[in-house]
């Protein structure tokens, strides 16, 4: 029963003073761990800033930014760099506007984004034709998708995706490496960020199917794949990661016959990729077991084969119930391509520091390992929003 | 209702089962079931918690599996051949007590998307099917709703369109009222009130007494894996044959009277 007079309480705009004066100085402790964390921020930010002002010398990052961003890619072949950049970025796009619906503070964001871009890529010496482009691409990509979107709402684009980015990824390659009438370019050339992106994405993409396989593998009722995985499994995630950089690098070529030697990039991503689809596997299982047996009862009564109750109802509720898990995976793994420049990769980490060998900027360390580090944590973030994004997305009408 | 008993005996029957035994590890779940069912007959399972009455439904689509005896749906053995087992699930609609509808698809996805990817329709052709069978179980508002946002009775009602929409020839009910409140109990029952004066042949477990009055051509009594006592309703419920039954009964009218007074 709601009495006559029962009304809901009306949320009060707070004023600024009211809000400190009710989170900030509350009590005498309170107060005491506001001044006291306010403190601290402030002597932190001091010694940053006194720091960047007086003593940082970022001549060490703007004369060395193309190392960092692409290492010692020949010169004369930088528009095929542009041609990826163009791909990477329409395809980040498209496959945006088909996850979430367009809104022009995206728009925005997007044409932002494209500026900065411009704006780095001025530094190392290019266009505004290039930028403005790249500009018109992400556009017209987020209007494709939006376009695609709205006339076929019904096709499944989730599934649709992986396809748009596998030929992302073999044009990418072709640019990369040349061949088929381009001049090739060896991979010791593939450096600094390109190669780190390189060597998380592509370890990503083939380590997530892997890892499902190896769950379901686990989940098997036949008990001879079941074994396999659980060694497998089990095995991996007994051993060091950089252990297994190491054996993917010294062991495999000992493996395959010398007419069949891989490139050493090659064998990084296999390394990665063996040790990521382990721990995947476990996530994937996670979700696996969170499904209630009588969703694939359902499936099974309405006459739906194996490989369909497994692909249209199983696996998507497992996956998106274990996104953040999955996503935490991803980003281990995008930060774990630097142990790869202990054995050999100059990536990022490495690319600084053979860029702190450069005689006149020795011992500028802080400046590298700072914009390093500040690399790898833009990278990491913007997967961890993304995957937030994803998840808001996917979440309409679970439990 | 009973309009087939004037009828000349029908040709074969849709379900065919012969001594079927089913054990859970040492547990002696079913022992020895015997049932024939000609189309549109509407079958009803009563008995206490355990008595095998859900696990008997689901060895009828081969979601257990039974260890000896013989199940023919529709002149087709039920057999370990799970593509056999897939073209008799097609013809076989079931109805469970939890909904288990898909949460990650609309209602409307979740009705078409057996008759797209098994029976291969187009989809504007399982839309328009999907639509119809919505308005006829009085929900075509909620088309585009997911399964979570409707209540237990809609949701349930989303269940039996999912299940019609393959065109089955038998609808099995799983104790398809017992997990709604109260008052959702009433729409779900005139659904498939209606879907047996259509003339689906269905098997039904259930404890609601009207609706077995009102359809059921038999009502099959199964205690401790067996089956008690076959009988036609009326009979049934006043003069039950068994102890047990007579116990039961006792039990559950009881129950539905109390539930009656206000």
């Amino acid at each position: 029963m709601i009495s006559p007079g029962a009304q809901r309480p009306t949320q009060r705009q707070l004023t600024v003073s009211q809000w400190l004066g009710q989170n900030l100085f509350a009590t005498w402790s309170n107060t005491l761990l506001t001044l006291v964390c306010l403190a601290g921020l402030g002597l932190v930010g001091g010694m940053i800033c006194r720091w960047l002002l007086l003593y940082a010398d970022l001549a060490v990052i703007s004369t060395n930014l193309r190392l960092f961003w692409v290492g010692r890619y020949p010169l004369a072949q930088t528009w095929r760099l542009w041609g990826i950049l163009t791909i990477a970025s329409g395809t980040l796009a498209i496959s945006w506007t088909l996850l979430v619906s367009l809104q022009r503070r995206t728009l925005m964001a997007w044409i932002a984004l494209g500026l900065v871009n411009g704006a780095f890529s001025l530094a190392g010496g290019l266009t505004w034709g290039i930028i403005s482009g790249l500009c018109l691409w992400i556009v017209g990509g987020l209007s494709l998708g939006q376009f695609l979107r709205h006339r076929h709402p019904t096709l499944p684009w989730l599934w649709l995706l992986p396809v748009q980015w596998v030929l992302a990824l073999v044009t990418t390659l072709w640019l990369l490496g040349g061949g088929w009438g381009l001049t090739p370019v060896s991979t010791a050339f593939w450096n600094g960020l390109l190669l780190t992106v390189l060597l998380a994405v592509i370890s990503i993409g083939l380590s997530f199917p892997l890892g499902i396989l190896l769950a379901l593998g686990r989940r098997s009722s036949l008990p001879v794949i079941r074994g396999l995985c659980v060694i497998y499994i089990e095995g991996m995630r007994g051993l060091p990661l950089i252990g297994v950089l190491f054996m993917a690098q010294v062991m495999v070529p000992l493996v395959l016959p010398p007419s069949m030697q891989l490139d050493q990039v090659l064998r990084g991503i296999i390394g990665l990729t063996l040790f990521s689809a382990a721990y995947l596997a476990e996530n994937v299982r996670g979700g696996l077991q969170s499904i209630p047996p009588g969703q694939t009862e359902a499936a099974q009564a309405l006459g739906l084969s194996a490989p369909l109750v497994l692909g249209l109802i199983v696996l998507p509720q497992a996956l998106r119930a274990v996104i953040p898990a999955l996503v935490g995976q991803f980003i281990g793994l995008f930060k774990d391509t630097s142990l790869l420049a202990i054995v050999g990769l100059v990536e990022l980490t490495r690319m600084g520091r053979s860029i702190l060998a450069q005689p006149q900027f020795q011992g500028r360390y802080l400046e590298v390992y700072l914009f390093t580090g500040l690399i790898y944590w833009i990278c990491c973030y913007g997967l961890s929003m993304g995957s937030r994004r994803i998840e808001a997305i996917l979440k309409v009408g679970q439990r | 209702m009973n309009h087939l008993s004037a009828e000349s005996t029908p040709p074969s029957p849709l379900i065919l089962a012969e001594e079927v035994h089913k054990w859970f590890g040492d547990f002696h779940a079913l022992r020895g079931i015997n049932l024939t069912v000609y189309p549109q007959e509407v079958i009803v399972l009563m008995g206490p918690s355990g008595s095998g009455k859900s696990t008997f439904i689901r060895t009828l689509n081969g979601l257990e599996t039974h260890q000896s005896g013989r199940i023919v749906i529709d002149n087709l053995e039920l057999s370990r051949d799970s593509a056999a087992l897939d073209v008799i699930r097609q013809e076989v609609g079931m109805v469970f007590q939890q909904f288990n509808l898909f949460p990650h698809l609309t209602v409307l996805q979740n009705i078409t998307l057996a008759p797209v990817w098994v029976r291969k329709w187009s989809r504007s052709q399982a839309q328009a099917v999907a639509l119809q069978l919505l308005e006829r179980v009085g929900i075509l508002e909620q088309a585009h709703k997911y399964p979570t946002q409707l209540s237990g009775g809609q949701q349930q009602r989303v269940a039996i369109a999912r299940a019609l929409a393959m065109q089955p020839k038998i609808m099995l009910f799983d104790e398809p009222t017992s997990a709604l409140d109260p008052e959702m109990i009433q729409e779900v029952l005139e659904v498939m009130l209606t879907l047996a004066a259509e003339g689906m042949t269905m098997v039904v477990v259930t404890h609601e007494v009207e609706f077995a009055r009102s359809v059921a051509h038999r009502i099959l009594f199964m205690d401790q894996g067996q089956v008690v006592e076959t009988a036609p309703p009326e009979q049934f419920f006043t003069q039950p044959q068994t102890p047990r039954s007579r116990q039961f009964l006792a039990k559950i009218l009881s129950r539905s009277q109390l539930r009656l007074t206000p």
